[in-house]
């Protein structure tokens, strides 16, 4: 057992971190202000990301990656975790579901996208279907050759900017003991396809600028050719690429929770009432205990659930239990902050109240805390038959 | 032209500088430490000279703990060829002074006889802005301070030098030591692949021993203090007001 990054992650987690400091929170205040990232800053980020190597470092070096093992990765969203999620969005991640692409696919969608020159979203929940997957009213029916789409699905972060979405819907039913089951399929869908619209979602309280968006797609009419792996495969696909999304809500927790945590600890240390550095009183010092202790576990309870997918080993478990207690520990960790901060932290002078917000969301999407539970208990009890 | 670029490692700029309780220096226990800042600007101009053509290679060295060995990888890191470790020191603590470490540089140039040394015009935590002059007294080779811009042509460098009030433009023979300053340039992120590659480049280790070089101390740190904290201000509600606080206080 080894505790502690090699050089080189420990490399990159600096550059990562100075990038995040440099070229991400000078932006922060205003994209909150406004709810607008500027077309040239997204730019700019996008190009400094590209020319340093680090864009779509998930991706594997044979299709133009980096080849960063998933600890590794980790390492990296920890740091983005620091900034603006509307900011550290272009800081390239593309979705590592792409890797199911096949033939032409591949120079249509995979390989631009690591470039940085095509920009993607995952498109999942809608109204009627948030935790409950299956629920989908989102579906595609053959029409002659091809398929024809018709629904709407909603919180779709990062459509704004996609030039393709990854779409999930309902291509049929099966009768099973457990009642009827939808089948799902997943399409690659181009910005622009006739029948297909991206609109604004609603005014969200976390992550301002990181916008959610609605996808209508009325008679939207796909080839063959848009479908991602198997037709009738989408539950496939979902199991072997999903995982990533809830281990990057993890890592960016702990990214995030550190970094209010400095502040936090500061201001234990400096500001003084009834003659001492609020610290000193018992109440805020095991408070700054509890934190660190609480960021720590989180911590080591995600680079452990990547490792041990860089080990191939099971991780299912242990990913849901890294999901599941980093965004709850985010949440405790930044109510502390707010409180030894007292009324200021309330005040949009400081981003205190920004983190405050902003977490709140980490224990609802990509699976919802209860959703985490479901999967860690079924997975200890299914076993014993229970 | 082989380009000599002497880093040193130092408790990084964001870093809330603590003094040690008995005032003997400044605590770098568990303090975060970095490559000195002016010193990455000399490693960012070095590789700048090498996309251009006007180097064949740069090499960074770094005098100091074992540790500066991470250092030293940053700057490989940054894309610089190879690396010498000088391993001076055992304890964080033990800062080598400009006139050791000039000696020394003086025999890695003897060495490696590189055309020019880019150094960082001081360290942050010393502030001594003394090594480059002392290392160009020591080799008797020109040498051209503060640079915010350098230009070299054949045998001789052009450097424009941040002095007091402005601008001065000085031309040097090469070979040369060029001191830089911050607005040279914008050093450059480490990028991916090259953080990959940087364990893969040769950095050899040595000790001041080796050169016989005695980095003993000739200093004495009488005491390390705080910088005095600065009183509140007070927030005035008119120009009458403060011409009136103004004159109150003296200053007018």
């Amino acid at each position: 057992m080894q505790f502690g990054p090699t050089e080189e992650q420990q490399m990159i987690v600096d550059t990562v971190r100075r990038f995040v400091e440099t070229e991400i929170y000078p932006h922060e205040a205003e994209v909150e202000r406004t709810g607008e990232v500027p077309a040239e800053l997204a730019e700019a980020i996008k190009s400094k990301c590209i020319e340093t190597g680090f864009y779509a470092c998930n991706f594997p070096e044979e299709v133009g990656g980096a080849g960063l093992s998933h600890l590794e990765f980790a390492l990296v969203e920890r740091e983005l975790g620091r900034g603006s999620m509307a900011l550290t969005h272009f800081f390239g991640r593309p979705q590592n579901i792409l890797m199911a692409c096949e033939g032409e696919q591949r120079e249509r969608y995979l390989l631009p996208a690591v470039r940085g020159e095509r920009m993607d979203a995952l498109a999942m929940t809608e109204p009627g279907a948030g935790s409950d997957v299956r629920g989908m009213t989102c579906s595609a029916v053959r029409d002659g050759g091809d398929w024809v789409l018709n629904g709407t699905k909603h919180f779709i972060s990062g459509a704004e900017h996609a030039d393709f979405i990854i779409v999930f819907v309902a291509t049929g039913e099966d009768d099973t003991p457990r009642g009827k089951k939808k089948r799902i399929t997943t399409f690659l869908v181009d910005r622009g396809t006739p029948g297909f619209t991206i609109r604004d979602g609603y005014n969200s309280v976390s992550h301002r600028g990181y916008k959610n968006m609605i996808l209508d797609f009325d008679n939207c009419r796909l080839p063959d050719a848009q479908v991602l792996g198997e037709v009738d495969g989408g539950f496939a696909v979902m199991n072997e690429w999903l995982y990533a999304t809830r281990i990057t809500v993890a890592t960016m927790s702990v990214g995030r929770a550190r970094r209010v945590f400095d502040m936090a600890l500061a201001q234990a240390a400096e500001r003084e009432q009834f003659g001492q550095p609020i610290g000193k009183f018992q109440g805020v010092g095991f408070q700054i205990a509890d934190m660190i202790t609480e960021i720590d576990a989180a911590d080591w309870l995600t680079l452990a659930a990547a490792w041990r997918l860089d080990q191939g080993l099971p991780a299912n478990r242990e990913i849901a239990s890294a999901k599941l207690y980093s965004s709850e520990m985010l949440a405790r960790v930044t109510d502390a902050a707010l409180q030894i901060f007292g009324g200021m932290g309330l005040m949009d002078d400081l981003p205190i109240e920004r983190f405050w917000r902003d977490a709140r969301v980490e224990r609802i999407w990509d699976g919802t805390s209860e959703i985490q539970r479901h999967i860690i208990s079924r997975d200890l009890l299914r076993p014993l038959g229970a | 032209m082989k380009v000599l670029v002497p880093v040193k490692r130092v408790i990084d700029y964001n870093v809330k500088v603590r003094v040690k309780s008995d005032g003997s220096g400044v605590d770098l226990a568990n303090v975060k430490m970095s490559m000195n800042p002016f010193d990455e600007i000399a490693v960012e101009e070095a590789i700048r000279l090498k996309e251009a053509g006007k180097a064949e290679e740069v090499v960074a060295v770094s005098i100091g703990v074992k540790q500066s060995q991470e250092t030293l990888r940053t700057a490989l890191a940054m894309g610089a060829d190879r690396a010498i470790l000088i391993v001076a020191a055992d304890d964080v603590h033990t800062d080598i002074e400009p006139l050791a470490v000039a000696k020394i540089l003086k025999a890695v140039i003897d060495e490696e006889a590189p055309g020019l040394v880019l150094c960082g015009k001081q360290a942050i935590d010393n502030d001594m802005n003394a090594t480059g002059q002392m290392l160009a007294a020591l080799t008797g080779w020109s040498q051209g301070t503060f640079a915010s811009e350098l230009d070299i042509e054949g045998d001789s460098a052009t450097v424009t030098r941040e002095v007091d009030g402005g601008l001065q433009t000085i031309k040097i023979k090469m070979p040369a030591i060029v001191s830089v300053d911050l607005r040279l340039n914008e050093p450059r992120y480490a990028s991916l692949p090259n953080i990959m590659k940087a364990k893969k480049k040769p950095l050899d280790e040595k000790t001041a021993a080796d050169y016989g070089v005695d980095t003993a101390p000739r200093l004495e740190i009488v005491k390390t203090s705080e910088p005095e904290t600065r009183k509140a201000g007070e927030i005035v509600g008119s120009v009458d007001e403060l011409v009136a606080k103004l004159k109150e206080a003296g200053a007018l």
